[in-house]
């Protein structure tokens, strides 16, 4: 019993267990119906009807397409690494999954026990942490594709890299522009000094813009989807994947697709704050719940201008996507920076 | 034991086997990731030292863009195990023997420092790791060496620039 002897608060550390395990699962349905809402507007925008053979408006779909990718043949290349054949798309959910840890999803519940904050972990360099796993995702990329050894997945994969790598830059100093304003690098704290004040978006919209398409990059959602680029790549870097491997690829895409639409939401929309209602003289339980909706809705329409985007937009050609991340966006988000940076120190004066 | 011993124990340990599988990796690509692995162990110090800024900025730099440069360069190079030149084996005892006799002197050298006799280290409590200590030292006390390392980058990245275009 050595390990009860620990000087430990076991109840915080079960609490905290529970809380994770819920965040997870529950981003991974939402992932999962972001693959329905995907073909259902997919199918709006191109005057079809879209999945509705399973359940009631093809509900189910998404549970029919697990199942499929679970009972397809599972192929490991002879040639490939086989290891780091897996380890591939292991990373790529890892680190997916692991941004949600510093988010703030709503103000904290109370059962009469003291509040019980809806945050994972609230450390005070949130944002950097967000940014540190963003930079860390391309490993999922890098790996599977090299490790499949096919031309094509290594060439995605370098280009997934390259592309990552370049948004990063401009995505940075666009937080940084952000940082200047909040004054603090702590999710929970830039949430706070939005409610009931002016959101982000109307200090910083350049800001926002610049990391919007930072985050198509790095979700390498279309027009930035290169890696995957079909008509020249066949998939891309994950071609050689089968069954569930090529599912959690697949999948990644999409957490990362609603964890950069959170954070969007909390660093320029003001995370579960909603407007123009006063929820500090609510019951604290009820105003959890409904900033918890509040910040799904917003959530929502991030999806869906993602999708909006990706049906209607062209892929970039290579060269446009680096002109673009290169002498567009990093010089545009330096600017940005220095102006907010001059305004600041000019306020405070 | 205190749960920070036992984290202590463990991150110390990872960090010496995989700088160990750093070099006796026959694979280039898994020397890499055992090198990120590296990185991460020591983010885990930094943090028991309550250095969180520094933890995710080692991260950042070094695991995020480093070595996904090394990783660019290793998986264009294309280098297989067989490849590898075979070393004569006096070069190898030579380098043993000098590179135990470099940690000798750098474990002595470390321990009589005056800076660490009689110190321990400050765990959970020092605050120079956090961002805003570590922000107000750096811009007042050290404003013109850390202006000029900046210079030192921005000249250093203009030579990769004038050397890496084509003519």
């Amino acid at each position: 019993m050595t390990l009860l002897a620990l000087n430990l608060d076991w109840a915080y550390l079960l609490g905290k267990l529970i809380l994770i395990a819920i965040i997870i699962s529950v981003s991974l349905v939402i992932a999962m119906y972001e693959t329905y809402l995907e073909r259902k507007v997919a199918a709006w925008l191109q005057d079809r009807i879209g999945p509705n053979r399973a359940g009631p408006f093809g509900i189910f779909q998404p549970l029919a397409d697990g199942a499929k990718l679970f009972f397809k043949e599972e192929i490991i290349p002879n040639s490939s690494n086989k290891f780091l054949f897996i380890l591939g798309p292991c990373l790529a959910m890892m680190t997916a999954m692991m941004t949600c840890a510093v988010i703030p999803w709503s103000s904290s519940l109370d059962f009469g026990h003291g509040p019980i904050p809806l945050q994972i972990a609230d450390i005070n360099i949130g944002i950097l942490y967000i940014f540190g796993v963003v930079s860390l995702g391309v490993y999922g990329i890098m790996i599977g594709g090299w490790a499949s050894n096919n031309k094509f997945s290594l060439l995605a994969a370098m280009r997934g890299a390259s592309q990552v790598i370049s948004y990063e830059l401009a995505m940075g100093i666009a937080i940084i522009s952000l940082i200047f304003v909040t004054g603090s690098l702590s999710l929970k704290d830039i949430v706070g000094q939005q409610i009931g004040h002016t959101w982000n978006i109307v200090y910083q919209p350049l800001g926002f813009l610049i990391f919007f398409i930072c985050a198509l990059a790095e979700c390498n959602r279309a027009p930035f989807d290169l890696p995957e680029a079909e008509s020249e790549l066949n998939m891309g870097y994950h071609q050689e994947y089968s069954s569930m491997k090529l599912g959690f690829y697949l999948f990644s895409e999409y957490i990362n697709m609603f964890i950069s639409s959170v954070i969007m939401a909390t660093l320029f929309f003001g995370g579960y704050d909603i407007p123009f209602v006063n929820t500090a003289t609510m019951n604290p339980n009820l105003a959890a719940v409904l900033g918890l909706i509040a910040l799904m809705a917003k959530v929502v329409v991030f999806i869906f201008v993602f999708m909006w985007i990706r049906w209607s937009l062209p892929r970039f050609r290579y060269d446009q996507l680096m002109n673009l991340g290169w002498k567009g966006l990093l010089p545009l988000a330096l600017v940005n920076m220095v102006v907010t940076g001059g305004v600041v120190l000019w306020l405070h004066k | 034991m205190s749960i920070i011993e036992i984290f202590f124990w463990l991150l110390s340990g990872l960090a010496i086997f995989s700088a160990i599988m750093v070099l006796i990796s026959k694979n280039p690509v898994h020397s890499v990731l055992w090198l990120i692995v590296v990185f991460f162990a020591i983010s885990g110090h930094y943090i028991l030292l309550n250095a969180q800024f520094l933890a995710i900025v080692n991260l950042i730099v070094y695991a995020g863009a480093i070595m996904v440069l090394f990783l660019f360069v290793i998986m264009l190079m294309n280098l297989n195990a067989d490849a590898d030149p075979q070393k004569n084996v006096w070069l190898k005892v030579i380098g043993i023997v000098t590179g135990g006799l470099l940690l000798t002197v750098l474990v002595s050298a470390v321990r009589s420092s005056n800076d660490l006799v009689n110190r321990s280290a400050e765990l959970k409590t020092g605050s120079i790791g956090l961002i805003k200590s570590l922000g107000i030292t750096l811009f007042n006390e050290y404003t013109v060496p850390f202006e000029l390392s900046s210079i030192l980058f921005l000249s250093a990245m203009v030579g990769a620039v004038v050397i890496g275009k084509k003519e």
